[in-house]
């Protein structure tokens, strides 16, 4: 994966395809500790202790499509690239949630990628699933819900093309106006 | 994900698995919902799916047109995602050069 936002996307879809009805996605830029800190959380239906002891092995997957499970395995590959480290707590019919950790400027930290994108589509192809994104750089924080989105858009529902652009552009008018970092200060000196 | 036989709507499928979204996924889905805005194409449903057991063919895109058997494109970019867009999903004629597997 080439960008956070991918595999932020790609969690969001499990937590989806395990029921829940709320996604909760928090990045915290903390400039002071260098530290990134992704958080994905879900109201679905959880995994079991003994389940939860293998999800970060790539030979273990739920499906039955293919043998492997590679979502939670690249994450912790990513994390662990930059000093960072994966965590995931999980209660049975209560919700997952999947902290990822990364060195904020590490030189391997991969960028942020396209955030709009990823909640354009998390948004727009999910319209009864309620999602926060919420972006917090220091004291500084951008908030989309799509229980307000609801109140703003009217009668436009969720799963209109036009959201998708509407989403994309108040994600990066947001990031820009609290200093959102795409790629490590490391990278910036060198592009 | 359930597909019904006979339904009056054409239906596109995105693999959006994990080898899905690492090809390529994210774009391609973006481009077809914005071809799709551009040319009037409101009634096509597009949905996602997850892994479908071809991972070195993704990015998939699955085309279902109301009568016709199912075409799967593989490797699919958003510039190809368009182009399939305008001649296969809008107007009806399939785009062999870009065809990973075909009903029979």
């Amino acid at each position: 994966m080439l960008e956070l936002s991918m595999h932020i996307l790609d969690i969001a879809q499990n937590s989806l395809a395990a029921g829940s009805t709320r996604v909760d996605i928090r990045i915290h830029e903390d400039l002071l500790d260098d530290l990134l800190t992704i958080e994905i959380q879900d109201n679905g239906w959880g995994i079991s202790e003994d389940v939860l002891t293998k999800v970060m092995d790539p030979f273990y997957t739920s499906r039955t499509t293919r043998g492997v499970g590679l979502g939670l395995s690249l994450l912790k590959e990513a994390t662990e690239l930059c000093q960072g480290h994966l965590q995931i707590r999980s209660v049975e019919g209560q919700g997952t949630v999947v902290i990822a950790r990364f060195r904020l400027d590490h030189f391997d930290r991969a960028p942020l990628g396209d955030m709009g994108e990823t909640m354009g589509i998390l948004i727009a192809g999910n319209p009864k699933v309620e999602f926060l994104y919420e972006h917090r750089v220091n004291d500084q924080t951008y908030i989309l819900e799509t229980w307000e989105m609801r109140k703003i858009l009217g009668a436009i529902d969720l799963d209109d093309p036009l959201v998708i652009d509407f989403v994309r552009q108040d994600i990066s008018l947001g990031l820009k106006v609290i200093g959102a970092a795409t790629f490590p200060k490391t990278m910036e000196v060198l592009r | 994900m359930e597909l019904r036989i006979g339904e009056k709507t054409t239906k596109v499928v995105v693999g959006m698995g994990t080898c899905g979204i690492a090809a390529g996924a994210r774009p391609v889905m973006a481009a077809i919902k914005d071809e799709l805005a551009k040319q009037g194409g409101e009634k096509v449903t597009v949905v996602q799916s997850g892994c479908a057991g071809f991972c070195e063919q993704e990015p998939l895109v699955d085309v279902f047109r109301p009568g016709e058997k199912k075409v799967t494109y593989g490797k699919v970019s958003p510039d190809k995602a368009r182009k399939i867009v305008t001649e296969h999903i809008l107007g009806g004629r399939m785009l062999p050069e870009f065809v990973f597997a075909q009903e029979k």
